[in-house]
């Protein structure tokens, strides 16, 4: 099923659905293999507020599946094809973004056995750790971590895992979590939602630490705001979604918390599970 | 137009019979016909192998692959068309392909058929030149997978097919390698290369060498190791991977690896010049040009960039990424390697061109290899032992000062590292670099290189690395913009021996198409407003135009028809990286969009529209 997974699920549904659905159904972008957020069997917490907001519009939802890759939002919102993506940096300039609905933040991940108690970047015993980092390939950025590091010279020591992962596995992104676990690296630094997700499942308890400073200077951000995205001049649409979100925010708050999305905006009492 | 196509008609049919005889013995019986090439071309391009085959590149009655022959002149003997009579040229016939994306490729022409590859989905169409209207014999959809489009990371481009030995062979976006029946459009072999769930697309047209089909991948975007495979001709079999990263047996370095210069020599380079296990996602690339030098027997080529793109995450060399090698056509053993860009800052992928000519340089006859560099650099470079005789900058740079040719190093100007946190401007050339993958072309003729290229500068501001799993990509704020004198693209003739340039055509917009030369003294190439010009190879003087539907980005070719007349053909359709806010419907307020691409051809809009069509013209 996995080697085949790409073939199978996704790309046949874009035709499909576009096609096909009702003429009133909420048309949503997502990604069909990039747990925790969303994958074809609908088991992402993106799926779950995606069934939340057709609710409150009273449509049903339907998908057009694309990879989360460059050009995500030109192939799908973009094209036409489908209205909303669930989860996008706030103010992205490629789309038009709802209010955020919440605030993550890259995280330390750990062996809980370890004892580590690693909690900023300016800890000096990351010099001699072990650490595995999310990356992407030669295009252009990288992730907050990637440069942080090597801005205090850690390079040598650091382990790139691609954030894409290798995609005909069932949740590619998880390999930097797995990583910790086996003890192939001593700590990684993770997106929140997916160290939250992952670090839940692990057979193994791992300790989830959000990273310290939330802004490396001079401008290096570790916390973001998600928010929700539409095509830019559907304006009438995207204050139908800021509604719902003001509206529904506790139960999105909910199902964050089932997911273990770790939070800076929310007290911990309210990420309920979260570790 | 249509009176003009029934003429064109006319006279094909008239040629039909004539010719049918020669036709069927290209055709049926797969054997390639007799040279044609004048001495001279035989001398620069080595076109008879010691092995006794003749290759049909050299005969310039066809066009059998992009570059046209092994040492990628690029270059015609044919003259009926010439400085003189150019002005009558017109359009015979048009073809539409029924794809929107870049158009790429160069047309192939094959005894009495011409052969034309299409950007994704890659229709491969067969059309036949003895007939009015060239009328498809067949065509070939490989269905590749839809979701490789999401994989790409510019364009859904495809550089173009290679004829050889009765079959025609091409790569699909999806990680295919195909070989065709020529006459039929049948299926030979299917090979499955790379996959695209591990981020690797394939762009590249293969070349065909002894039996083996050298492929390489796309896709440093994503984090993807590079690598040049050898497929055999006949069963599609892989026979050889060389990765451009990763240790010496991995990289196919053995114990005849002698690289000209120090720095390239030492065990096992593709692991001591990363951070640990970084060469393994370290990009290094192959999506552009082989050429082969079958007297020296080897191959030559260039490895892209190195990723991550970030420069500061991966201290060292980062070999063998932005690399040139000289090979082993059978076994893919390494003969030489010359890093043309170590630990490269500014995304200069190695792919372009090399140009395989002998040339006079103070007072002794040398076996060059020509290098029109993304670095901005002109490389000569003596062939069989990676020296670099010269590198001149052929147009503005300032993100290095020189290539020191004791030690063979770049020499980068540290004012203009990338470093997240500081906005570095004025970096020149931008990241498609001086030259991007558009082949130049050679004419032996006048002596000078033909080298379409841009004119681009960039600033890049390392602030906005905010890249969040699970959300849409937020590239780093690349911005280009025009270079010195505001022109973006330009055409110019190069002279290799002296290192200098003879003249220049500057060009409003990037020039994306490749050129060729003809005996004719005409150098032939496309705009990416849809112009398809013909220049004087002397002069450059502006001698012919003609107004195609779409922007230009492919590769013209020029061939003499069934009727004994010479053609000349381009595919046009615009996108690629450079087209790809026409292409790919980008927004245009997205200053940062297709890396930085769409600040500079924001106007590019108002001046065309996508759509293929290929297009042939004759007296």
């Amino acid at each position: 099923m996995t080697a085949h997974f790409l073939r199978l699920l996704p790309f046949g549904a874009l035709l499909l659905v576009s096609g096909a659905a009702p003429r009133n159904a909420l048309r949503i972008c997502a990604d069909p293999n990039s747990l925790p957020f969303s994958n074809a069997a609908k088991e992402g917490f993106e799926n779950k507020i995606a069934e939340l907001i057709g609710k409150e519009l009273q449509r049903p939802v339907e998908y057009v599946w694309w990879a989360q890759r460059r050009g995500f939002v030109r192939n799908t919102l973009t094209a036409g094809s489908c209205d909303l993506v669930v989860g996008t940096a706030s103010g992205v300039e490629m789309l038009a973004t709802t209010r955020p609905y919440y605030k993550s933040t890259y995280v330390f991940v750990s062996r809980h056995d370890r004892g580590l108690g690693v909690t900023s970047l300016n800890d000096p015993r990351l010099k001699q750790l072990r650490i595995g980092v999310q990356l992407v390939g030669d295009d252009f950025a990288n992730t907050p971590p990637a440069h942080a590091l090597a801005n205090r010279g850690m390079t040598q020591n650091v382990t790139g895992y691609t954030v894409y992962g290798d995609y005909r596995q069932p949740h590619p992104a998880s390999r930097i979590v797995d990583a910790v676990a086996k003890g192939d690296v001593d700590i990684a630094v993770v997106w929140g939602p997916l160290a939250g997700y992952f670090a839940k499942r692990s057979p193994i308890p791992l300790d989830v630490v959000p990273v310290r400073p939330r802004v490396d200077l001079p401008y290096l951000p570790f916390v973001f705001d998600i928010a929700m995205g539409v095509r830019r001049g559907d304006s009438t649409f995207r204050a139908s979604i800021d509604g719902i979100i003001e509206r529904r925010h506790a139960s999105i708050d909910s199902i964050l918390a089932d997911y273990g999305v770790p939070r800076v905006d929310v007290s911990l009492a309210r990420q309920g599970a979260g570790q | 137009m249509r009176q003009r196509r029934l003429l064109a008609g006319r006279r094909n049919a008239r040629a039909f019979v004539t010719m049918a005889s020669m036709i069927a013995l290209a055709v049926t019986a797969c054997k390639p016909e007799p040279s044609r090439a004048t001495p001279s071309v035989n001398a620069q391009t080595g076109a008879a192998p010691a092995n006794g085959e003749v290759d049909l590149g050299a005969d310039d009655g066809q066009w059998v692959r992009p570059a046209k022959d092994f040492a990628s002149t690029r270059f015609s003997a044919l003259s009926e068309i010439n400085t003189t009579n150019v002005k009558n040229l017109k359009s015979v016939t048009t073809f539409s392909t029924g794809v929107l994306r870049g158009h790429e490729a160069a047309p192939l022409v094959v005894g009495g058929t011409m052969y034309i590859i299409t950007p994704f989905p890659h229709f491969v169409y067969a059309l036949d030149l003895t007939k009015p209207g060239l009328p498809a014999k067949w065509s070939y959809n490989p269905k590749p997978e839809l979701a490789s489009q999401g994989v790409a990371c510019c364009d859904v481009v495809n550089r173009g097919l290679v004829y050889d030995n009765g079959r025609l062979f091409f790569n699909t976006l999806d990680d295919h390698t195909i070989a065709l029946d020529a006459a039929t459009g049948q299926p030979v072999w299917n090979t499955k290369v790379g996959d695209i769930n591990l981020g690797e697309t394939i762009t590249m047209a293969p070349l065909v060498v002894k039996g083996r089909v050298l492929v390489g991948n796309s896709g440093g975007e994503m984090g993807v190791r590079g690598w040049l495979k050898a497929l055999d001709e006949s069963s599609g079999k892989v026979v050889w991977t060389a990765y451009h990263a990763g240790p010496d047996s991995d990289v196919l370095i053995g114990p005849n690896f002698k690289p000209f210069y120090a720095k390239d020599r030492g065990a096992n380079l593709g692991v001591s010049s990363w951070p640990p296990d970084a060469w393994k996602i370290g990009g290094g690339t192959m999506w552009g040009w082989i050429s082969y030098d079958p007297d020296a027997d080897l191959i030559y080529y260039g490895s892209a960039n190195p990723g991550p793109w970030n420069p500061e995450v991966r201290p060292g060399d980062n070999k063998w990424t932005s690399t040139l090698f000289a090979r082993r056509p059978e076994t893919g053993e390494a003969v030489w390697a010359y890093q043309l860009s170590p630990h490269d800052l500014h995304d200069y992928d190695g792919i372009n061109e090399q140009i395989l000519i002998d040339l006079d340089i103070g007072g002794r006859k040398r076996k060059t290899l020509v290098r029109p560099e993304r670095n901005g650099y002109v490389y000569v470079m003596d062939r069989l032992t990676g020296e670099v005789i010269s590198a001149n900058a052929y147009g503005f740079v300032n993100a290095s000062s020189g290539v020191d040719l004791k030690t063979g190093a770049l020499q980068y100007n540290p004012e203009k590292e990338p470093k997240v946190g500081k906005v570095i401007r004025d970096i020149c050339p931008a990241a498609p670099g001086m030259k991007d993958w558009q082949p130049s072309s050679y004419s032996p003729k006048t002596g000078m290189l033909y080298i379409p290229h841009q004119n681009l500068c960039m600033d890049e501001e390392g602030v906005s690395a905010n890249y969040i799993a699970g959300t849409p990509y937020v590239g780093m704020n690349v911005k280009m913009y025009p270079g010195p004198g505001g022109n973006r693209g330009q055409v110019q003739a190069w002279n290799p021996v002296t290192g200098k340039q003879v003249w220049a055509v500057k060009e409003d917009l990037p020039v994306w198409s490749g050129t060729v030369a003809t005996a004719g003294d005409l150098v032939f190439y496309g705009t990416m407003d849809g112009w398809f010009k013909a220049l004087d190879a002397r002069t450059g003087a502006l001698l012919w135009q003609y107004k195609t539907g779409s922007g230009i980005i492919g590769q013209p070719i020029t061939y003499k028809g069934p009727d004994g007349h010479q053609y000349v053909a381009v595919l046009s359709g615009i996108g690629g990286w450079a087209g790809a806010i026409v292409a790919g419907g980008l927004d245009p307020r997205d200053s940062s969009a297709a890396a930085g691409f769409v600040n500079v051809t924001r106007d590019l809009p108002s001046k065309t529209t996508k759509g293929g069509m290929l297009y042939v013209f004759s007296l």
